[in-house]
């Protein structure tokens, strides 16, 4: 038998990418920004997205999809905001992927909505590599995670429209160096946005709300 | 005014980051042997930058379950590592960082642009 070689030079995650411009296509014909936001676990991802539902349903139409191992604990307290949301249980698995999110979008009434948060399984590694069809990736780092995260997980922080460093009430407890950090930051990243800000004491969260009402205004003008 | 609530609960069994790309692996290397009409995969050559996060050992070990029972049960996979090689912004040096130190060896400046270590890529498939 002759042994044939196929040159094949292809993305191995290029089903998933198809999967995901298709997602953004359909988020774009109802006009939903969709943001993905990724973090490791406990850095403060559900707490930004109750926060801001909580400062925006009255000006934005926002809906949720809630990624996690386990478990719907976030989805219920966003529903009981009277907010939309699919929860997605990965059972074990480390990331949303394009598929997931493609089922979740049938469970949401996309034609009412103007504003998607996808809060990502926590991890800082492999949710990097998996489009899902979002508009804007927000990154948050917080404070207890130490200043060195950038050097350890540099690609997501690289390919983040958005980075907030959360937890910043915490800075006179903890041996962390904002301006090292955000140095590192802009060094993978020169275009990033940097916000300093406290889920918990709103310190910063000015900054966040203006970006997502503009993100937002500029895809209803486009 | 009432709240309405509106919650689904959506479970996906997934495994760890390599099971999904050794899924991909696989049906993309089926279906290039299926176009090429060939009876057997003998081994499918990969790229894999080092930072792409893609451990090949975890990416083999599923493979070989995965493909029973397909043309692809007895390929060999060919790991490809590429070397992480980063610009920097400041005097345009490439270099290869050591222990993840990401500051430029020459001007010392911080700012970098990634030149290559996140390959995920299939080069080429061997079939009979």
């Amino acid at each position: 038998m002759t042994v044939k070689v196929i040159t094949v030079g292809e993305d191995i995650l290029g089903a998933n990418e198809e999967k995901a411009r298709a997602n953004r296509k359909r988020l774009d014909t109802h006009g939903v920004l969709t943001i993905n936001i990724m973090s490791s676990p406990g850095a403060g991802k559900t707490s930004l997205i109750l926060r801001t539902i909580n400062q925006m349903k009255e000006k934005v139409k926002i809906a949720v999809i809630e990624g996690d191992v386990a478990s719907s604990v976030d989805a219920e307290k966003v529903s009981e905001m009277g907010i939309p949301v699919v929860q997605i249980n990965t059972e074990g698995g480390c990331h949303l992927d394009a598929n997931m999110v493609e089922s979740a979008l049938n469970s949401l009434p996309l034609e009412d909505t103007e504003l998607l948060l996808i809060e990502n399984v926590g991890n800082l590694i492999c949710p990097n590599e998996f489009a899902l069809g979002e508009h804007r990736r927000v990154m948050i780092s917080s404070l207890p995670e130490g200043d060195d995260k950038p050097l350890k997980y540099p690609a997501m922080f690289a390919d983040s429209d958005a980075v907030l460093l959360n937890k910043i009430d915490l800075q006179p407890y903890l041996d962390y160096d904002v301006n090292a950090f955000k140095k590192l930051v802009t060094g993978l990243n020169p275009d990033v946005i940097i916000l300093s800000v406290s889920c918990k004491t709103g310190e910063g969260m000015e900054a966040w709300f203006s970006w997502l009402e503009s993100e937002v205004k500029n895809k209803k003008d486009r | 005014m009432p709240i309405t609530r509106h919650c689904s609960i959506i479970k996906v069994v997934t495994k760890m980051h390599e099971y999904s790309i050794t899924e991909s692996i696989l049906s993309m290397a089926l279906e290039k042997a299926a176009e090429a009409k060939a009876s057997k995969i003998t081994r499918i050559n990969l790229v894999i930058g080092k930072l792409s996060g893609v451990v090949s050992e975890c990416v083999q070990f599923y493979f070989d379950f995965l493909s029973k029972d397909t043309i692809a049960s007895s390929a060999g996979l060919s790991f490809e590592s590429t070397p992480t090689k980063l610009r920097c912004r400041n005097c345009e040096a490439v270099f290869s960082p050591v222990n993840h130190d990401w500051s430029c060896p020459h001007c010392h400046e911080i700012g970098i642009e990634i030149v290559s270590g996140r390959e995920c890529y299939m080069e080429s498939i061997e079939v009979e």
